[in-house]
């Protein structure tokens, strides 16, 4: 075992991919410096800087010259510094990265990894602080991984950079320096299966990204009133392991779906339309959402701090769903 | 008066050019007959830049279109065959029926993308020619817009970027004078698009968009320095579109050209006139490679009627690799 962050798996899965695939190139702004946390620290002194490129701030640009060079045999890593900004790349994200095997009838294959970070928590204020995974999971084409820990986000990304799809690769913020014990041997993860992050017989939470650790902690809270709640993390989202999620609801009866995006449209709406229609009969209770409310992320600490979801929330909705 | 052109070229830019003027208008009849289906751009008038650009190119150039696409996919060598039954949504269409008029993508023949989005494929050709420079060799990207689309933020931020990097891609303009229907003089102060990009330190150069001998020198020039490592380049070609914007556009907003007017404005008899004063054209050919583009047209409208549209199964197919 060695002890490691979040940001630091990135990196070092980075650069072996790098090491291992003369194909594979890393550009966005800054990302020859290492980038506002550190995620590509490092690269440029050992690849150079043809294969660390860095950009002018021209989202849309950057991402269409990743699409082209990944149409014509390069295996580009593009990074949008904020999901906030994968707005300014939509068109070339949505109609071009997306579209492109489809619409040449299979001919065109377009291996991009689009990384980028989101979340609120760092009084980043309401355009550097969102969580927009459900816009990039509604279209189809693209594949979405929200890894949650440092051991996910190394093996998720191998997966991401060797797959022939376009994926965006959506981390957060504030996970970036949490401590972790990670296995030495590094295997990929599929993308498309979940995580049984904690198991338990009472109550299912699906939780995404940063609530995956608030999950986490409000099982261990609960377990101390005989409550033992199972948390589990998709990982991905398109393709979602609705199977892994249905096999536990399956013995619970009960499902709690947690994530820091705004409520209304958020991507558990779907988790729980495709469970209810998947389990009907195994649901003993509504389905309950933890999401953030109908409102941009305010700037002040106070009301940013009320605004996030989080432990209180998750252990409310846990007692909701069994009715104590 | 431009050196005399070389007989081969001569009479190879007249065949594409009558093979691109025939099924324009044929896939026109089509699309009132409603055989060919969605939004159709036809490029009659403009054949002489597809032409002049893609003859020079190679299978592994990659090539960028945009809506007004078939004549830039017949010139770098898609089959007639293909395109028009990718027109009519069927199976055997160059992509399978799913793309349709303004998506064609030939691959083998290294057209990359067109896209619907205007000026959306700008920065897809920049991210070829940085794949073909980092995999080692010596190929160019082009990529075709319209004057409209150089209004369009990602068309600044590309041109930036290519000359930023130094990529060997060859950005070339079709300047018909109008952004769907409306005149470039209401949507900019800028007349010349090569005006547009004078500030980033870029070979430039605004030729006579019918004058295909004047495209294909430009465009020679310009890529045989890609190939030499130089780039990028801007061509502007100066071009007339002779029907609407897409098939059923009324035209309010402009004055049909008078013929005669047309008749000195038309790259194709323009290439005629030309071939007979330098004598490397006869008077028999012009009509015979009309004819052999009407045949090979009436082919492919046989073959494309014939073909099966695709298995419903196909849309969920072809979502992911």
């Amino acid at each position: 075992m060695t002890e490691t962050t979040y940001l630091e798996a990135i990196r070092t899965t980075l650069a072996e991919a790098m090491r291992a695939d003369a194909r594979v190139l890393v550009l966005g702004e800054d990302v020859a410096e290492g980038g506002p946390w550190g995620a590509t620290a490092g690269l440029a002194e050992e690849f150079g800087e043809e294969r660390v490129r860095n950009t002018p701030i021209s989202e849309a640009a950057i991402c269409g010259v990743a699409i082209g060079a990944a149409q014509s045999g390069l295996r580009p890593v593009v990074e949008i510094m904020f999901v906030d900004f994968v707005t300014l790349a939509l068109d070339q994200l949505v109609n071009q990265a997306a579209k492109a095997h489809f619409m040449s009838g299979g001919q065109l294959q377009v291996p991009l990894v689009l990384r980028t970070q989101g979340g609120a928590g760092q009084r980043g204020a309401a355009q550097h602080s969102q969580s927009l995974e459900a816009w990039l999971a509604h279209v189809p084409g693209l594949k979405v991984a929200m890894p949650s820990t440092a051991a996910d986000a190394a093996g998720l990304l191998q997966s991401a950079i060797a797959d022939p799809n376009p994926v965006v690769f959506v981390e957060n913020k504030t996970l970036y320096f949490r401590k972790e014990d990670v296995s030495d041997g590094r295997e990929p993860i599929p993308l498309g299966q979940a995580r049984v992050v904690r198991p338990g017989r009472d109550v299912t939470v699906v939780a995404l990204s940063r609530l995956v650790p608030e999950a986490l902690a409000v099982a261990e809270e609960l377990a101390a009133e005989g409550i033992e709640v199972e948390v589990i993390d998709p990982r991905t989202l398109v393709p979602l392991d609705l199977e892994a999620i249905v096999e536990s609801v399956a013995r619970t009866h009960r499902l709690v779906i947690a994530h820091e995006a705004v409520l209304h449209g958020g991507f558990g709406a779907e988790i729980a339309a495709q469970v209810q229609a998947a389990a009907f009969d195994e649901l003993d209770a509504p389905i309950q959402r933890v999401g953030a409310p109908f409102a941009p992320v305010p700037f002040s600490p106070p009301l940013e701090d009320a605004y996030l979801p989080g432990r209180a929330d998750v252990a409310a909705a846990v007692r909701a769903v069994l009715g104590r | 008066m431009a050196e005399r052109l070389d007989s081969d070229v001569g009479l190879e830019l007249l065949r594409t050019m009558w093979r691109i003027r025939v099924f324009e208008e044929r896939v026109g009849e089509l699309t009132r007959a409603d055989e060919v289906h969605g939004l159709i751009h036809l490029s009659v008038g403009q054949e002489a830049v597809a032409a002049g650009v893609c003859s020079q190119l190679r299978a592994d150039d990659a090539v960028y279109s945009n809506h007004r696409a078939h004549g830039h996919a017949i010139a770098k060598g898609a089959s007639l065959e293909l395109v028009l039954a990718e027109l009519m949504g069927r199976d055997s269409g160059l992509c399978r029926g799913v793309g349709g008029s303004m998506h064609l993508v030939d691959v083998e023949h290294g057209l990359m993308g067109a896209t619907g989005v205007v000026g959306g494929n700008v920065p897809l050709a920049l991210g070829s020619a940085l794949a073909g420079r980092l995999l080692g060799g010596d190929q160019a990207a082009v990529v075709f817009f319209g004057d409209g689309a150089v209004q369009g933020g990602i068309f600044v931020e590309s041109v930036n970027l290519a000359t930023l990097w130094r990529l060997p891609v060859v950005l070339v303009c079709e300047n018909n004078g109008f952004a769907e229907f409306t005149p470039r003089s209401a949507h900019t102060n800028v007349e010349r698009v090569s005006d547009v990009v004078a500030p980033y330190d870029l070979e430039r150069e605004t030729v006579d968009g019918n004058d295909v001998g004047a495209v294909h020198a430009a465009f020679g020039r310009f890529l045989a320095e890609a190939r030499g490592g130089g780039g990028p380049m801007l061509l502007e070609c100066l071009t007339h579109r002779l029907r609407g914007h897409y098939e059923g556009d009324p035209q309010r907003y402009r004055e049909a050209l008078a013929a005669e007017e047309w008749q000195e404005l038309d790259p194709i008899l323009r290439l005629q006139r030309r071939g007979a004063e330098e004598g490397w054209l006869d008077a028999s050919t012009p009509g015979r490679l009309e004819q052999e583009a009407r045949e090979q047209v009436e082919e492919a409208v046989g073959f494309a009627r014939e073909s099966p549209f695709p298995p419903a199964s196909l849309t969920s197919e072809l979502v992911y690799a």
